[in-house]
């Protein structure tokens, strides 16, 4: 049973996952067409983000980090309704989501 | 233990993300993520952040994501059309997203002295946080209240009824 939680395993793995997430979410910005799903790839970027900030304050044990983290998670919160406000307001003109035909700043 | 419990939900994460790319529905992108969202919380409890992984799941799985599933069903999003994209994208874009990868890799693994997680090492409660937050954090704190009101209201200026729809002519023809 002591075995079982003495189980070590490095860091830097959560780290990689945390650099791959963010490469996925920038990828998935790049080649997604729908402006939801861009904005979705800019939430896994923040989480992506989020999860080497806990692995720092764990490294470091800071409560601080974590802290942070909530943070993120509040401005996250605040940006995906302010976003997703613009996202309808743009449908109501635009009748489209395909971000090829929303190219003009001018509603 | 630890090992299994991290490739485990370590192989969601990304199999979640990279379902998202590769799903052309964007509710099935958002449930998806939804994957993701769910096992970064797992992974935050994993290394001893229990609060966060509470609020992981509660904010960022349950009421960002629940906005986003609203507007894809209010929308009737349907499916994303496939073009080929910017140029910049192809030119700029995924070099720059292999260059970036590279970089921290070779970083992330030639750092000395990065320790270990282990599940023994016990958690950050609750506790430990708000005593932080409350006693040198108040003023981020509160300042973050108001932040949240003026998105509150921001969105609510934005999605009213009749905001920025061209008066002359009627909805839904406007933009074709």
């Amino acid at each position: 049973m002591n075995s079982l939680f003495s189980q070590e395993i490095p860091l830097s793995w959560y780290l990689l996952l945390s650099a791959v997430l963010f490469s996925l979410g920038v990828i998935g910005f790049l080649i997604k067409r729908n402006l939801i799903t861009v904005f979705m790839s800019i939430e896994l970027m923040l989480n992506a983000v989020n999860l080497s900030f806990v692995t720092f304050a764990h490294q470091w044990h800071a409560v601080k980090g974590q802290i942070f983290v909530f943070f993120v998670m509040m401005v996250a919160a605040a940006e995906a309704a302010v976003g997703l406000a613009i996202i309808i307001a743009i449908f109501r003109v635009r009748a489209t989501l395909a971000v090829d035909r929303i190219d003009l700043m001018k509603l | 233990m630890h090992l299994i419990l991290f490739l485990v939900f370590a192989g969601f994460c990304l199999g979640g993300a990279v379902n998202l790319l590769l799903q052309s529905h964007p509710i099935s992108s958002a449930l998806s993520l939804i994957v993701v969202m769910t096992s970064l919380a797992v992974l935050y409890l994993l290394l001893g952040a229990e609060f966060l992984a509470a609020a992981q799941v509660i904010v960022y799985a349950g009421a960002i994501m629940v906005l986003f599933t609203f507007v894809i069903m209010l929308l009737n999003a349907g499916r994303e059309e496939r073009t080929l994209g910017s140029k910049a994208a192809a030119i700029v874009g995924f070099p720059s997203v292999v260059a970036i990868l590279a970089v921290l890799a070779t970083v992330i693994l030639h750092i000395q002295g990065l320790g270990h997680a282990a599940l023994r090492e016990g958690i950050t409660t609750t506790e430990d946080l708000s005593r932080v937050l409350f006693h040198e954090l108040l003023l981020p704190f509160e300042v973050t209240s108001v932040l949240i009101l003026i998105a509150i209201l921001g969105a609510v200026a934005l999605a009213r009824h009749g905001h920025g729809e061209i008066q002359e002519k009627p909805e839904r023809t406007a933009g074709k």
